[in-house]
């Protein structure tokens, strides 16, 4: 594609343009630098037309990332299904429930294949031959089996104390896998550092702003998943604040672009209590993100400490007359058991948190029963089994005999239909 | 009182593209103001109008964030290690 529809990065905080390179931070004020787009060109490419007429991926709203040429990694991730969760509707005294479904991305089940679809297309545009992350463990998942893909070697660097399932799922791939000891904020910071030393593309540092982009298509396919509208609340897990500025802003951008209406919608934050910096700042009233040293979860990928969007996350949720909550552990594996009970999908901790959390959100009114709610499971129950393992009981077992099993249905009549 | 502060890449064309420089002070405060004689300009890219460390700037005393000591009042010692690294995304 010849048209360039993402003209250059721009720093959230004070506006200055820079180039298209690998670079993340503002040098003046240390902002983020964001892709800026020209829209009154994409308004001219794009309808709902040409968007219905393409394949059933994330890049069916090619116009809206940043890449330059065609993408050349993650051609199949995305498009996963939008449910209608009446179940799971009922259990929370909810009219229209809404879950989208992400634990079954393509290929890594988790959204982060739409992050590094964007990143690793852009690291090959920018000439890159080995690309790296700081990850809680999707990311490095998706990194690892994306780059194997697209043949660039990769290294992902990860706290040492990770959930089996999540290593494993990258070693996998063939990956340079790297434990760090130490929390995930202490693997950001070394792998800043790297990233300053070794020139690789890091997904998550120097192509970042790239990377935080793909996660717009994650709002753009609930919008068009809901016959092109904009849910009047999406609850949303929150570990650096990311997908949650970026929801709102897909929601934003189909409007400029005017694929949708003006309307107003609301954008809420859940995290786990035992790392809750944005859900602490929110109730605090301020937009100052105390930091937390210590996070101490069993919600993994979202325990950041220091979370980079934090300050854009809250300010947003407040915008839009959203909300923030947390939650114990133990309502984390209920939000777990609650969702894979009533609809049948079994998501990993961060899905607990978004589950539990919007019960508490409901139950407390800041969201309203009868209004649409869609809530975004973001990974796999699979690759977190070590959370559940104690809480979901065990088989029954029993000798090949009819006799055992008539016993057995007799002592637990409500196993008999 | 001497200690290494590594400059992230964004404040490399101060400091002449060298990415470990020596600087003196007791206090994390002092090391950045001895870091802005140095290299003229840097003070204004890290603080804020109000003397303060701008918001999306880490800075870190031998792994650790200062916020969690005692920010710019937080003690230094000779041959300690002072990283200044950008807020980066999550994973």
């Amino acid at each position: 594609m010849a048209t360039e529809f993402f003209s250059n990065l721009k720093c959230r905080e004070c506006g200055r343009l820079y180039p298209k390179k690998a670079i993340h931070v503002c040098e003046f004020d240390f902002g983020p630098l964001e892709a800026a787009y020209d829209y009154s060109l994409i308004q001219k490419h794009i309808s709902r037309k040409i968007i219905e007429s393409r394949p059933q991926t994330m890049w069916r709203y090619r116009e809206l990332l940043p890449i330059e040429g065609d993408p050349t990694v993650g051609l199949k991730v995305g498009f996963t299904p939008l449910i209608k969760a009446d179940n799971l509707a009922k259990a929370l005294g909810a009219k229209e429930v809404y879950i989208k479904n992400d634990a079954v991305n393509f290929p890594t089940l988790s959204f982060k294949d739409r992050v590094v679809a964007v990143a690793l297309s852009r690291a090959r545009e920018l000439g890159f031959k080995i690309v790296a992350c700081a990850s809680t463990g999707n990311l490095a998942n998706s990194v690892a089996a994306n780059a194997a893909s697209a043949g660039l070697e990769s290294y992902v660097l990860i706290p040492a104390d990770l959930e089996q399932g999540k290593v494993l799922n990258s070693l996998v791939y063939g990956t340079n896998v790297i434990g760090i000891h130490g929390p995930y904020d202490q693997v950001n910071r070394l792998c800043s550092e790297i990233a300053g030393k070794y020139g690789w593309g890091f997904v998550n540092v120097n192509l970042r702003p790239y990377y935080a982009e793909g996660s717009k298509s994650m709002g753009f396919e609930i919008v068009e998943q809901l016959g092109w509208e904009v849910p009047a609340h999406t609850i949303i897990p929150m570990a650096s604040g990311s997908l949650l500025t970026k929801i709102s802003k897909s929601y934003q951008e189909f409007m400029k672009v005017g694929i949708i209406p003006e309307s107003k919608y609301s954008v809420h934050g859940a995290q786990a209590s035992g790392c809750s910096p944005i859900s602490q700042a929110f109730k605090s009233g301020t937009d100052l993100i105390k930091p937390v040293p210590k996070p101490n979860t069993i919600a993994k990928s979202l325990a950041i400490g220091t979370p980079a969007d934090g300050y854009y996350a809250v300010n947003e949720v407040r915008n839009t007359k959203g909300a923030c909550e947390d939650i114990t552990d133990q309502e984390i594996v209920d939000g777990i058991k609650l969702l894979a009970e009533t609809e049948g999908i079994f998501a990993e901790t961060a899905g607990g948190v978004t589950v539990g959390c919007a019960k508490k959100l409901i139950e407390t009114g800041k969201v309203p029963r009868d209004e649409r709610i869609v809530i975004c499971i973001t990974g796999n129950g699979l690759k977190t089994m070590d959370a559940v393992m104690n809480h979901v009981g065990a088989p029954r077992v029993i000798n090949p005999s009819l006799r055992e099993f008539d016993q057995l249905l007799a002592q637990n009549p409500s196993l008999t239909v | 009182m001497s200690v290494q502060v590594s400059i992230p890449t964004p404040l490399r064309n101060l400091t002449n593209n060298i990415d470990t420089v020596d600087a003196a002070g007791a206090t994390i405060g002092e090391v950045l103001h001895d870091l802005e004689k140095q290299f003229p300009g840097i003070g204004d890219r890290l603080l804020d109008a109000n003397g303060e460390v701008r918001r999306f700037v880490n800075i870190y005393l031998n792994g650790e964030d200062v916020r969690f000591l005692d920010n710019k009042n937080t003690a230094v010692k000779t041959n300690d290690e002072v990283s200044i690294v950008p807020a980066i995304a999550g994973g």
